[in-house]
């Protein structure tokens, strides 16, 4: 049941993300974009994790795509217009791989670096992670310095918003 | 007989079977109510030919709607257009999947164990309103979008930015319950509301809230963009609004969403302010007359502020929301956090 | 998996399939009958001169960048709020801190006019 749970969430949320990419109109990309974080959420809910599960739903498709989907609508973007692929240079497409290789090997190295105990299957251990109580806790005691660092990072978005769409005034 | 067909099972579907259609049956509920009493509002008579004082007029609309023809814009975005009813109607009816409308029944002994009557109890189930709240507003973006009207754009513009703007109040002000009860889940949230103060008045949040309860409906009312926060239907400016070009069911669609919404909200303030399924002189298992009175007591406000209140405008819906509602909902938090504490 | 999620679940399909089925028996009864004239968004009867998406006001992308920023302070009241009987003045403080932060992001905008709509 869970195993096929899985699949059916993974596969939504990876052939949706594809799709995202390959829409050549931005509001289908949208729509399909919170099609995938949908399926993110229940993967969220089958590793017992219903406070980022709903978290994933309030932020990033209610909230995040909502500014998508005006930012979209603002530009005037009924199709991707047909013009020429911005040129790389020259050298832009060696330096575009070997970028692109850096950030594999990276991404490789950190992966494995993290031991297999990070993943465990102890149910009394996931279930602590996943109460919002234990998530309260953890924020507001061991990490209640980072959370206060967040107010002023989001202290900058704001200030960063209003002078962005005020410039003209 | 497979093994996991249970009665507990059955029951369970034979459940949510029955609460999809209460929650449209409701809405056309509503709706009769709505026309009888604007009707007698405006000293008029109102439905009353369709069955018993026009009980049955929701239904011959239904059927009317349903014969209509069902035009589709030339210049619309067919895929989106045909999809927007649909995400309203699915998010205003999944929203109520978490609230909880009585304790448990057995069926006169049937069932064991008991049935809870609630679609399903989340230790999150707060949380999963204010998300599936938070997507209703694709629905009427996407209508006013793919439409390719300017009516429709225009009115599904100023709905959205209407909806997220009063979205942060209404989260606000479900924080302040949560904290009261500490917990998320809305059966603990009712049962943390059971008993009386002074053998009188009810322990209803709805008394130790009610700045909260007032931002909470108020947030509500403007969420299910309804009078006198009704901008997409401010026919004066923007005919009907997003779904200006939607006719047959797609429309009947939006509409249900519409009172389905009213309903859900309904319900929600009732389990956070009023107590839910609790009260006096009924029995445990027939709480749900209780919830329903209530749930009805919020939903003929809705109706009564429609009928008597005059339309915002714009800009002054934009400037309640953001200068007067979210910084009382923000003070209203701290001073219940700082009463909790001092109080214990 | 959670149980208790099952539910929710279904309930999402059973919408869409409802809202599907609707749709699909109200085109099997209705007539068609559309024409050129019919399939013009409607403009009050005057013949559409332009597309209708055009650009608009930049207020709205203001309105739903200040939502995404309250949005993600409001997800951080609710594990705040489950826990902070536990915290105590501690917890009151922390919160007290976070929002006066943010009540200077918010003052900002206001006195730059981000606020108003007129």
């Amino acid at each position: 049941m869970d195993v096929i749970a899985f699949y059916v969430f993974a596969a939504i949320a990876v052939v949706a993300s594809l799709l995202v990419i390959g829409q050549r109109n931005p509001m289908h990309s949208v729509m399909l974009l919170i099609v995938s974080f949908g399926a993110l959420s229940g993967l969220y809910v089958l590793l017992d994790a219903p406070f980022t599960a709903v978290t994933q739903i309030i932020v990033y498709a209610g909230a995040i795509m909502v500014l998508f989907l005006f930012v979209v609508m603002l530009l005037n973007a009924h199709t991707e217009d047909e013009v020429v692929p911005p040129t790389l240079g020259p050298h832009g497409m060696k330096v575009a791989v070997v970028l692109s290789l850096a950030l594999a090997a990276e991404a490789i190295w950190a992966f494995s670096r993290i031991s297999p105990t990070v993943f465990s299957n102890d149910p009394g251990l996931t279930g602590s992670i996943s109460s919002v109580a234990r998530i309260g806790a953890g924020i507001f005691t061991t990490h209640a310095f980072a959370f206060e660092v967040t107010s002023v990072l989001i202290l900058v978005a704001m200030v960063g918003a209003v002078v962005i769409a005020r410039k003209e005034a | 007989m497979p093994a996991f067909i249970t009665p507990t099972v059955i029951a369970h579907l034979v459940l949510i079977f029955a609460v999809m259609n209460m929650l449209v049956l409701s809405s056309a509920f509503m709706v009769w109510m709505e026309r009888k009493v604007c009707a007698y509002i405006q000293d008029r008579l109102g439905p009353n030919r369709v069955g018993f004082e026009g009980l049955l007029q929701p239904f011959a609309d239904v059927f009317k709607l349903l014969l209509k023809e069902e035009l589709v814009p030339k210049a619309a975005d067919k895929l989106l257009f045909l999809l927007a009813p649909i995400i309203s109607v699915a998010a205003a009816l999944t929203a109520f999947s978490v609230v909880p409308f009585g304790t448990q029944i057995t069926l006169f002994g049937l069932l064991d164990p008991p049935l809870r009557l609630e679609v399903t109890d989340v230790n999150v189930g707060i949380l999963v309103v204010f998300a599936i709240t938070s997507m209703g507003v694709y629905g009427i973006v996407l209508a006013g979008w793919s439409s390719n009207s300017k009516y429709s754009l225009l009115g599904g513009l100023r709905s959205s930015a209407q909806m997220i703007s009063y979205e942060i109040s209404y989260g606000l002000a479900l924080a302040a319950v949560v904290m009261l009860a500490g917990s998320l889940s809305l059966r603990e949230v009712v049962m943390n509301q059971s008993g009386y103060w002074w053998h009188l008045i009810p322990r209803w949040y709805l008394f130790l809230q009610p700045l909260g309860f007032l931002i909470f409906f108020t947030a509500g009312v403007a969420e299910t963009n309804r009078a006198p926060f009704d901008f997409p239907e401010a026919e004066q400016e923007l005919v009907a609004g997003y779904h200006t070009e939607y006719s047959s069911m797609s429309f009947g669609l939006f509409f249900l969403a519409e009172y389905v919404n009213m309903v859900t909200v309904s319900a929600v303030a009732t389990s956070l302010y009023l107590g839910g399924w609790l009260g006096p002189f009924l029995p445990d298992w027939l709480g749900w007359i209780w919830f329903l009175i209530k749930t009805l007591a919020l939903l003929f406000f809705y109706v009564w502020m429609r009928w008597t209140l005059p339309r915002y405008r714009y800009d002054q819906l934009m400037e309640f929301g953001w200068k007067y509602l979210l910084p009382v909902a923000i003070v209203n938090l701290i001073v219940t956090a700082a009463l909790v504490i001092w109080l214990g | 998996m959670l149980r208790a999620y099952i539910p929710i679940f279904l309930f999402i399909l059973v919408g869409i399939a409802f809202a599907i089925v609707t749709l699909i028996v109200s085109r099997l009864v209705h007539a068609e009958k559309a024409n050129e004239v019919k399939l013009e968004p409607y403009e009050c009867g005057i013949e559409p001169q332009t597309d209708a998406r055009d650009r608009y006001s930049v207020r709205y992308y203001l309105v739903a960048m200040l939502f995404v920023i309250f949005d993600v302070e409001t997800v951080f009241m609710f594990p705040w709020a489950v826990v902070l009987d536990r915290l105590a003045l501690f917890g009151l403080i922390e919160m007290f801190l976070f929002v006066l932060i943010l009540v200077v992001g918010y003052a900002y905008a206001w006195k730059k006019g981000a606020l108003e709509w007129a």
